[in-house]
């Protein structure tokens, strides 16, 4: 166990990481900001998943990665008035609606497929 | 607007940033991997779609931004903030090209090989995520509101 996480670690970081460099020369920046949305962490996440628990296991988180997107794009779209709108900072934009993500994604994951 | 690679955003990003990058992608994954373990993969799918990358991207946007505009004397503060937005926004329009992909995933996963699968829901994340940032740009274009000024 202790080596499926720490596996899951290193790609995990080395996928980010390059979506995140990608993201970081493209040019103009609200084509870039595409690659914030890229699905890093589901590649690396399912690639795994897919070798250590079989097609069905990963196919059941997928169905709930449809959720957590729907939540991404109101965190983003909020994000995105605030700092524009509200002259708020990125870091604490970013930081602070976290919390609304993890709502929106639990509240529609349990009210549409749990 | 034509999309075009600037390689000189490499040099301008410092190490530790590259280093936070990687700590924070790697430990989104590994605690996808835990609550699954722990909550079952309904609740560590909702992971999958974490915004992981987002946050340290718009951060170093703003702080290059401010940065270039403190080196021609002037404070940056709101340009740092409005490129940051315009990211947001790009980010916003992916969402849409996220969702395909774990749908497509879902659909296919079960009965077919997992190479071929991830990468077509990855090439699908692309053409999605294009079309929705090109459909706003054209709309942008149209708009009687619309604005001249450089894009960021």
């Amino acid at each position: 166990m202790p080596e499926e996480f720490a596996l899951r670690f290193i790609i995990g970081g080395l996928t980010v990481s390059a979506f995140a460099i990608i993201g970081d020369v493209l040019k103009p920046k609200s084509f870039a900001g595409l690659f914030g949305a890229a699905p890093s962490v589901a590649l690396a996440g399912l690639a795994l998943l897919i070798f250590t628990k079989g097609g069905f296991y990963a196919a059941a988180e997928a169905r709930s990665m449809a959720a957590g997107a729907v939540a991404f794009c109101l965190y983003t779209a909020c994000a995105s008035w605030w700092m524009m709108r509200r002259n708020v900072a990125a870091p604490v934009a970013a930081a602070a609606l976290i919390p609304l993500w993890f709502a929106a994604a639990v509240g529609l994951w349990f009210i549409a497929l749990r | 607007m034509l999309v075009h690679a600037d390689l000189s955003a490499l040099r301008r990003t410092r190490w530790h940033e590259y280093l936070v990058r990687f700590l924070f992608g790697g430990a989104i994954t590994a605690a996808t991997g835990w609550v699954g373990h722990e909550w079952g993969p309904g609740v560590a799918g909702l992971f999958l779609a974490f915004p992981a990358i987002f946050p340290a991207a718009a951060t170093l946007i703003e702080a290059h931004e401010k940065r270039r505009k403190h080196d021609l004397g002037l404070r940056g503060t709101r340009r740092g903030r409005e490129a940051a937005a315009l990211d947001a926004s790009g980010a916003a329009r992916g969402s849409s090209g996220l969702l395909v992909f774990g749908l497509l995933v879902w659909w296919l996963i079960p009965d077919h090989s997992a190479a071929l699968v991830l990468g077509i829901a990855t090439g699908l994340w692309l053409v999605t995520a294009t079309l929705g940032w090109k459909a706003r740009h054209l709309g942008h274009r149209f708009s009687p509101k619309r604005r001249s000024g450089r894009a960021l």
